[in-house]
């Protein structure tokens, strides 16, 4: 079975393949349709390939007001010829005689040799019998004539002169049937329809690409034997800084990096052991005086860290992966590149035999399934981890190495006062970043633009 | 990140090795290439790391891992006793210790000035925080007559400061100079704040405000005093011992300065002695490597260093206060062996991996939402009151809010997800309807001391767009994921039309609402087509919520 037309289309071809090449406006009288129905049926078998339009312009030349006078009057040479004729004459003659035409006669007659100048003197010289011009000036004053049918050359000098000729441009589009229309059958079963027309887009329902990117984050930690765990926004400077090492004048604790909650403090922030042995470890190590009431403080939790770093110490494993994902906020100026608030990875792994290379392995293998093929390791500094490495990562399109995710072994002044007991590589990161990758963003602000254009048009690069 | 600006061509000459290969070494210090312009690179150095704030500072480190020196980098002090400074018992409750080094015979130019203060600045910054901890005052040594004294004066002390050609008073300074009102603080209230005086009781500085403008340091300058005060006798020490490193590296000889009185001591500025295992290194980066080519490692991260058995021996020069334990020397001899040389290992893991039974619960709800027809949107739990109540017409309350937001847009968590997700609709009335969009989120209240919860709000906009629709997609959604049958109450939002607004109802609680947006909210977000709404807590509801639950 053939494809399948719409009635316009069908009388379009019918009509072009008995008449071919006809314009649009005798298309539509001659098939039996409006000239609206004719324009639009021919639209779409010029999209299917079965017609093509070409469209002709016609130009008819009429007489303009100066061209109207020189038929009456004589083409301004001409009147300077005729004047010559009863023999030379002074310039002042000549000018008083034609007026404002005197100029332009003079320049074109001097310049073809018809008059010779001496002194103030004019007199004839090689005039021809019909001055160039003059014969389509005649034609065209005789009535409206098609361009075609002038002499180029004679009809050039009047084209360039003001207002001689009024040219009048018709187009008409021409409507012929491609060779692949002289195949098709136009003849359909009843109430048939054409499978083949393009349709507009349904608009799908589906879940946000940065939920994605994290669902697949998520879905590879798990394969790779990592457990999640989940932990609150809000957090006690204790699990935030102090558990971390981060000793409480340190600048990354200010207000203008983290955010701290408005008046809000937490009874208890965890046992009075881990209490003691944090407050221990700093003042050992950092040489100051710590303070609890600082470690009560609630701010939103600025890494996923928190989570974790609380969970082994509650739980104190021989051997663990877990991980946590989730936002994180940092005091930030927003812009391309950074957000207040933003989605983290962290996984650790404890237990024995967990080396720096065993790090770099899981590392790898995360970005092998994540697409990422080309990454190499860097050393880098993290407070709570020793040592620490940065991954850099390949990325093709923008044709650079870019940073992703930290690494590193827990400092033993993190894991010994919260007992726990050998060595802990933890490893994470920002996942926007990745998802900028994925989807070919330069500005992460666009995840949470929910703009419906992009949301319902993206796509991964692949 | 801090960035310093160096030269290549100066490192080649310090470092003894091709461009190219500097340029290939500095990553594996540690040091992040930001950005190259010619013979100019900017180099990111980690904050633990201040001695990498000068060119002579990266070089030293370049030197040990190119193999071109290695071994700890000595401080040569030669004791001369033409230089001392004593502290009056006064100082102990102000700012107790006292510190200093002479440098000698050194060139002084702009790019070395340049750098030296990009140095003191960062270091003032980072370990002074602040200069609450440590300062630093670097002076033209023979403008200086000894003995210094280090001691108290009253507030209406005076002397001409750094930059200006008149005497101004203690209090004048602090209250009228750019640094005077951010660093006055840290002298407290007291009457009496610290300064340095010479034999001839001319003032030399005002830790750790200001500097005399009698010991300016400019390019004709030939020898130079650093005087570094603090709260902490190691902090200060450490601090000197930084900028004498960079001072010796820039050409000075460092002769010593004596230091005594109220509990300070002349600095010694000798290597520390620490041991780490081998084994530690071995069972910690996953190498196979003897103690003495952990040594020799170690050697190249700049550390002196000798294998006695399993132990290796080591001396830690006097700048590097980053280095606490054992621990962080594994990462010196992991960098001194060279990151590019560690291949990674894949081990199989012994443990099952899995979701969080949370996430869990909330993938459901996305495939029920999705399969609703509506599309995910996100937003952020830090938006603000705006958002949250004006523009969806409730009374302004009291959220939760966080301290200094550089961003006005995130200055308060969210109580509710719906004003998000209006004004989400609000930023999409030119793209095709119908839209509907859901989110699923943490909303925040006052608990003990915050209570955080998860929610699902959804929204309809299009023309026919009404309660019954809005509602039936709840019922379904609930129905699908958890089996729960949800009625509604009449009831009254300040969001949500009058007589068209519906409290939740879940086993006799009220759970949420769902409603048609009133018009006035509508017109706040410039809306044209009818919308309807609703939310809904989800706690209580998905396994491991982070229930309203007091935390702590």
């Amino acid at each position: 079975m053939s494809q399948v037309f719409h009635d316009i289309e069908r009388k379009i071809i019918l009509s072009l393949r008995s008449n071919p090449g006809q314009d649009l406006g005798g298309l539509a009288s001659s098939a039996g349709l409006s000239p609206d129905q004719a324009r639009r049926g021919v639209e779409w078998l010029r999209l299917k390939g079965l017609a093509s339009v070409s469209e002709t312009g016609s130009t008819s030349l009429s007489l303009g007001k100066n061209g109207t006078e020189a038929l009456e009057l004589g083409l301004p040479e001409r009147r300077l010829l005729d004047a010559l004729a009863g023999g030379p004459k002074q310039v002042r003659e000549l000018q008083s005689n034609l007026g404002g035409a005197f100029g332009a006669a003079m320049g074109l007659a001097k310049k073809n040799g018809w008059i010779g100048v001496k002194g103030g003197t004019i007199s004839l010289a090689n005039a021809p019998r019909d001055l160039p011009g003059e014969g389509s000036l005649k034609k065209i004053g005789a009535g409206k004539v098609p361009r075609e049918s002038l002499d180029e050359a004679d009809l050039a000098g009047l084209l360039a002169r003001p207002d001689y000729v009024v040219r009048d441009v018709q187009k008409a589009k021409t409507v012929t049937l491609t060779p692949a229309a002289a195949k098709v059958g136009v003849e359909s079963p009843q109430g048939a329809i054409d499978v083949e027309a393009d349709v507009p887009a349904a608009q799908m329902a589906k879940t946000h690409p940065l939920k994605d990117t994290i669902n697949e984050v998520r879905e590879i930690f798990t394969t790779l034997g990592f457990a999640e765990i989940v932990g609150g926004m809000a957090q006690p400077c204790f699990w935030n800084f102090d558990a971390l090492f981060t000793p409480q004048d340190h600048p990354a604790r200010e207000m203008q990096d983290t955010f701290y909650l408005q008046g809000m403090a937490a009874r208890k922030v965890a046992t009075p052991e881990q209490i003691r042995n944090v407050s221990k470890s700093h003042k050992d190590n950092w040489l100051y005086a710590w303070d609890v009431a600082e470690a009560r403080r609630m701010v939103l939790r600025t890494h996923t860290t928190c989570v974790t770093i609380k969970h082994l110490a509650e739980t104190k494993p021989d051997e663990a992966r877990v991980f946590s994902l989730g936002r994180v906020f940092r005091n930030e100026k927003v812009s391309y590149k950074h957000l207040v608030e933003f989605n983290q990875v962290e996984g650790v792994v404890a237990g024995r035999g967990t080396t720096l290379r065993d790090l770099m392995g899981i590392q790898r293998e995360f970005y092998r399934r994540m697409g990422l093929t080309r990454v190499k390791f860097w050393p880098t500094f993290f407070p709570y981890t020793e040592p620490s490495l940065q991954t850099m990562v390949y990325n093709e399109r923008l044709g650079k190495w870019v940073e992703l995710f930290g690494m590193g072994i827990f400092r033993p002044e993190v894991t010994r006062p919260l007992g726990i007991k050998g060595q802990v590589l933890a490893w994470g990161g920002g996942i926007e970043r990745i998802a900028m990758l994925r989807y070919g963003l330069d500005d992460v602000r666009e995840f949470y633009a929910n703009d419906l254009g992009w949301l319902r048009g993206a796509v991964p690069c692949r | 990140m801090p960035v310093v600006e160096v030269s290549y061509s100066r490192l080649q000459g310090m470092a003894g090795a091709p461009k190219t290969k500097i340029a290939e070494a500095l990553p594996f210090l540690g040091l992040d290439i930001e950005s190259e312009d010619g013979d100019s690179v900017r180099i990111e150095y980690s904050p633990n790391r201040p001695d990498y704030s000068t060119d002579v500072g990266i070089a030293l480190g370049l030197q040990g891992l190119l193999g071109t020196k290695t071994g700890e980098v000595r401080l040569g002090v030669k004791n001369t006793a033409r230089y001392s400074i004593t502290a009056r018992p006064g100082v102990s409750g102000v700012r107790p210790f006292v510190t200093g080094i002479a440098a000698v015979g050194g060139r002084v130019d702009d790019a070395m000035i340049r750098q030296l203060m990009a140095m003191q600045e960062d270091l003032h910054l980072g370990l002074g925080r602040r200069r609450a901890r440590s300062s630093i005052g670097i002076h033209d040594l023979d403008c200086i007559s000894f003995p210094l004294t280090y001691t108290v004066a009253g507030r209406d002390h005076s002397f001409v400061p750094l930059n200006s050609g008149e005497p101004s008073s203690v209090a004048e300074i602090l209250e009228h100079t750019k640094v005077g009102q951010d660093y006055g603080r840290i002298l407290g209230n007291s009457g009496r704040v610290p300064v340095i005086l010479d034999s001839d009781s001319a003032t030399v500085s005002l830790p750790p405000i200001i500097n005399a403008a009698a010991t300016t340091v400019t390019t004709k300058t030939k020898n130079l005093l650093v005087e570094v005060t603090g709260t902490g006798k190691r902090d200060i020490e450490g601090v000197l011992a930084i900028v004498a490193v960079a001072l010796q590296g820039f050409g000075f000889s460092l002769e010593s300065v004596k230091v005594s009185g109220a509990g300070n001591s002349t600095p010694k500025l000798q290597p520390r002695r620490a041991s780490v295992k081998a084994s530690l290194v071995q069972d910690t980066l996953g190498i196979d490597i003897g103690a003495a080519r952990i040594a020799s490692c170690l050697k190249k991260s700049r550390l002196g260093a000798y294998a006695k058995g399993g132990t290796i021996e080591c001396a830690i020069p006097p700048y590097r206060l980053d280095i606490f334990g054992p621990m962080d020397l594994v990462e010196e001899a992991a960098l001194g062996y060279g990151i590019q040389n560690l291949t990674p290992l894949v081990s199989p893991s012994q443990t099952v991996g899995g979701k969080s039974a949370f996430v869990e619960g909330l993938g459901a709800v996305d495939r029920a939402m999705v399969g609703l027809g509506y599309m995910e949107a996100l937003n952020s739990c830090l938006t603000n009151p705006g958002t949250l109540y004006g523009m969806a017409g409730r009374k302004p309350g009291d959220p939760l809010s966080v301290m200094d937001s550089k961003s006005g847009e995130h200055t308060a968590l969210r109580d509710l997800l719906l004003p998000g997700l209006l004004e989400n609709l609000s930023r999409n009335i030119h793209a095709q309807y119908p839209q509907r969009l859901y989110e699923t989120g943490s909303v925040f209240a006052r608990g003990s001391p915050v209570s955080e919860s998860t929610s699902l709000c959804a929204v309809t906009a299009h023309k026919d767009a009404n309660f019954s629709e809005a509602k039936s997609a709840l019922k379904s959604a609930l129905k699908a994921v958890f089996g729960l049958d949800i009625t509604t109450r009449t009831s009254s939002h300040p969001t949500l039309e009058q007589g068209r607004c519906a409290s939740v109802v879940l086993g006799g609680d009220v759970v949420g609402v769902a409603g048609e947006v009133s018009s006035g909210v509508l017109e706040n977000h410039k809306i044209r087509v009818p919308v309807a709404a609703f939310e809904v807590s989800l706690s209580g509801h998905l396994p491991q919520a982070p229930k309203p639950r007091e935390r702590h």
